[in-house]
């Protein structure tokens, strides 16, 4: 009776609990390889796979000048995606919102 | 000293360690060489990872900042207290 977890209203006594209260709304998320996904939470699990509604994922790529000093610059990608699942493996961080 | 087993001696484990400094502010080292600097909300088991007034460095320098951030425990190096 003391503690019933609904939704929004249980304190975050555990990690997994922050992910919990970003049900729905939007969130970034870092993966490996200098992948980041910005989209709404639609689900997740303990492992962290997470489905993603109307997301956009950026790829940063790093690119060596050809010219000599080996110069290197930064390219990012942008991808659309209407919906994804996310394996859990690859994730990083997650973070409500979206601010960067 | 039958069973080799539950002599740890004065309760000194690494997950007391972790439920001692909740609250406080700490370093989360990456395997990637990422940190972070943030409040310790949480950890569980994993080492998963809930974070307050996070900021992000990489190389020395702040790239971002999130007002809450969960980190999972896979990619966990180290955490220190600050």
């Amino acid at each position: 009776m003391a503690d019933v977890d609904d939704g929004a209203a249980a304190p975050v006594s555990e990690p997994l609990d922050l992910v919990r209260l970003c049900l729905d709304e939007v969130v970034f998320v870092k993966l490996r390889g200098d992948r980041e996904l910005k989209g709404r939470l639609h689900a997740y699990d303990s492992h962290c796979n997470l489905v993603l509604g109307d997301v956009e994922e950026t790829v940063y790529v790093v690119e060596e000048d050809e010219d000599e000093d080996g110069d290197e610059t930064v390219k990012t990608i942008h991808k659309k995606s209407e919906m994804l699942f996310v394996r859990g493996d690859s994730v990083v961080l997650i973070s409500p919102q979206g601010q960067s | 000293m039958e069973n080799g087993i539950a002599t740890q001696g004065e309760g000194r484990d690494p997950s007391g360690f972790l439920s001692e400094i909740i609250g406080s502010s700490v370093t989360v080292k990456l395997n990637s060489g990422v940190v972070y600097k943030g409040e310790l909300q949480s950890v569980d088991g994993y080492m998963n990872i809930a974070l307050e007034k996070t900021e992000e460095h990489v190389n020395g320098v702040k790239k971002r900042s999130y007002g809450d951030a969960f980190v999972r425990g896979n990619n966990v190096m180290y955490i220190s207290a600050d």
